[in-house]
């Protein structure tokens, strides 16, 4: 149980990352990640929304209809979120400031519907948990990253703290839009370089020996 | 290569694989014909703004080989420098920044024309817009406070809005002499001053066949006629076309770069339908838009529609009728 669970958690990092794999729920990946401090907020409120929602869609999963199961899901979600925002407004009301409609638009992002669609209303309840943290985590992981490239060339600093020597003038086109596309290319392009290597030495492995075959499984 | 092959039997007839005529020109030949095309502007470049302008010139060639060099070495790709693409595209690219632009800026930008316009799409013949001037919007996103507002004016420390700026009113200041706009005696950036300079790289390439006149032809008709009627401030047709052709990079643009062979039309007619359409967005943005000069973007967005003018404008081949729907 443990080891599947873990497998499930590690699925959401790097073999089916929403954001650099499944490419899904990419509004606030655009939007918010002009600065790493937006998008750790951002992330934390989607790991809190996406593990709870998958939660408590997993437990229900037998009590609802299938013909009603997105506007159930909707429900669930829009109580999480409501709660995420509410706790942001108040404990961060800076970055809930700067995050702005991205908060509240976590209902309708493609990554929790679909988690619950695809995942949480067909699992036990410690697997969706799994993946919900798994899948929240790599979303955190993956704007968190884009967000570092966006906000060391955009504004020279990396959390607000000035990295760059003085004489250094940013690029402001990386926090602009078009300096989040272009990221987000390279990101997306290094990604497939690297699960591409990933499966590579996966099928390789395999191929030495089936003994190994669990524990390759498990890498990639 | 073994392209000939002696049939068994028949030693002296040689049969060769297509194509049996071969043209003269290259990749080479036509890249550094449009370089050489370019010198007199470049001349003219160092000779009002001083040795600034060629130390840009050589930081954005220097730069944009390099950085090609680099990433054909790190793909494992042939090296493509000596065909003067990448030469040319940091060339292009230093005409469009001013005098007093700082040199990191100008090898910045070469180098993101030839890493991310040019090689993220398949290196030359890929591209599917001009890395020049993609790089040239990069820079006005990345460092607005280099590339707009006060240009350095020729043979003098200072300097002054650009004559289109003040043409838009949203500067102040006097409009130069035609004569003065003719000989590129005026602010602006390295490759827009002088028009004489450029109209004789640019016959030189006419001449020489490197590139077709439609595409100027329309570009700067379709910015003379639309100026001419909408640009005056006392009604229609009471605009000033020769001061919004000669001031600018239009003739630059028009010439160099919305020629580009990578991204404009390969049909006659399609390279008139672009060179009209860029001069028809030019003025859109010169007149109404936000900023003082369009050429730039007018030329980035009529690439995008590149592939659809060759569609369109296919010749019916010979003997053909058309498929009835």
């Amino acid at each position: 149980m443990m080891e599947k669970m873990l497998r499930t958690f590690y699925n959401g990092i790097i073999p089916e990352n929403p954001t650099l794999r499944l490419v899904i729920g990419m509004c606030p990946v655009l939007a918010v990640t002009t600065a790493v401090v937006n998008s750790v907020w951002m992330g934390l409120a989607v790991i809190f929304v996406l593990t709870a929602s998958n939660t408590l869609i997993s437990l229900l999963r037998k009590f609802i209809p299938d013909k009603i199961r997105i506007p159930c899901f909707i429900v669930v979600i829009a109580t999480f979120t409501t709660i995420a925002d509410l706790v942001l407004a108040a404990v961060q009301p800076d970055v809930h400031k700067i995050l702005g409609v991205f908060v509240p638009l976590i209902v309708v992002n493609c990554i929790i519907l679909g988690r619950a669609e695809a995942f949480a209303s067909k699992n036990p309840v410690h697997l969706a948990l799994a993946d919900g943290v798994g899948m929240g985590i790599g979303f955190t992981l993956a704007i968190m990253v884009l967000a570092s490239i966006r906000e060391i060339l955009g504004s020279g600093s990396w959390f607000g703290i000035r990295l760059m020597p003085a004489g250094f003038e940013p690029a402001t086109v990386m926090i602009l839009p078009p300096g989040a596309f272009i990221s987000l290319g390279f990101l997306l392009g290094t990604m497939n370089l690297v699960t591409a290597r990933l499966a590579v030495r996966t099928s390789r492995s395999k191929q030495k020996s089936s003994s190994c075959a669990a524990h390759a499984g498990l890498e990639g | 290569m073994e392209e000939k092959k002696a049939v068994p039997g028949f030693d002296k007839l040689v049969v060769a694989s297509s194509p049996h005529i071969r043209a003269v020109e290259t990749v080479d030949r036509l890249m550094w014909q449009v370089i050489i095309a370019l010198m007199p502007a470049a001349v003219v470049s160092v000779y009002f703004f001083g040795l600034r302008a060629l130390v840009l010139m050589l930081v954005g060639i220097a730069s944009a080989v390099l950085t090609e060099a680099l990433v054909e070495k790190a793909l494992k790709k042939e090296i493509t420098i000596a065909d003067g693409s990448a030469a040319l595209t940091g060339l292009l690219l230093a005409f469009n920044v001013p005098a007093n632009a700082p040199w990191w800026m100008v090898a910045v930008g070469a180098a993101f024309a030839i890493a991310v316009v040019k090689q993220t799409f398949g290196g030359l013949g890929a591209n599917f817009v001009n890395p020049a001037l993609a790089a040239r919007a990069f820079m006005l996103a990345a460092w607005p406070q280099h590339m707009t507002g006060k240009f350095p004016v020729p043979l003098d420390s200072i300097t002054a809005a650009t004559p289109l700026a003040i043409l838009k009113g949203t500067a102040t200041g006097t409009l130069p002499s035609y004569l003065d706009l003719f000989i590129g005696n005026v602010g602006g950036v390295l490759g827009e001053t002088s028009a004489l300079a450029l109209l004789v790289g640019g016959a030189y390439l006419i001449w020489q066949k490197v590139i077709d006149w439609r595409t100027p032809a329309g570009f700067i008709g379709t910015v003379a006629v639309l100026t001419w009627i909408f640009g005056g401030k006392g009604g229609l047709f009471t605009g000033d076309p020769l001061h919004h052709v000669l001031a600018g990079v239009l003739i630059l643009g028009a010439f160099f770069m919305a020629t580009d062979y990578v991204t404009s039309p390969i049909t006659p007619k399609g390279r008139l339908i672009f060179g009209i359409g860029c001069g028809f967005i030019t003025v859109l943005i010169r007149l109404w838009g936000g900023y003082p000069e369009g050429v730039s973007y007018s030329i980035l967005l009529m690439n995008l529609v590149v592939p659809f003018l060759d569609r369109w404008t296919l010749p019916r081949v010979y003997g053909v009728t058309r498929a009835r729907a």
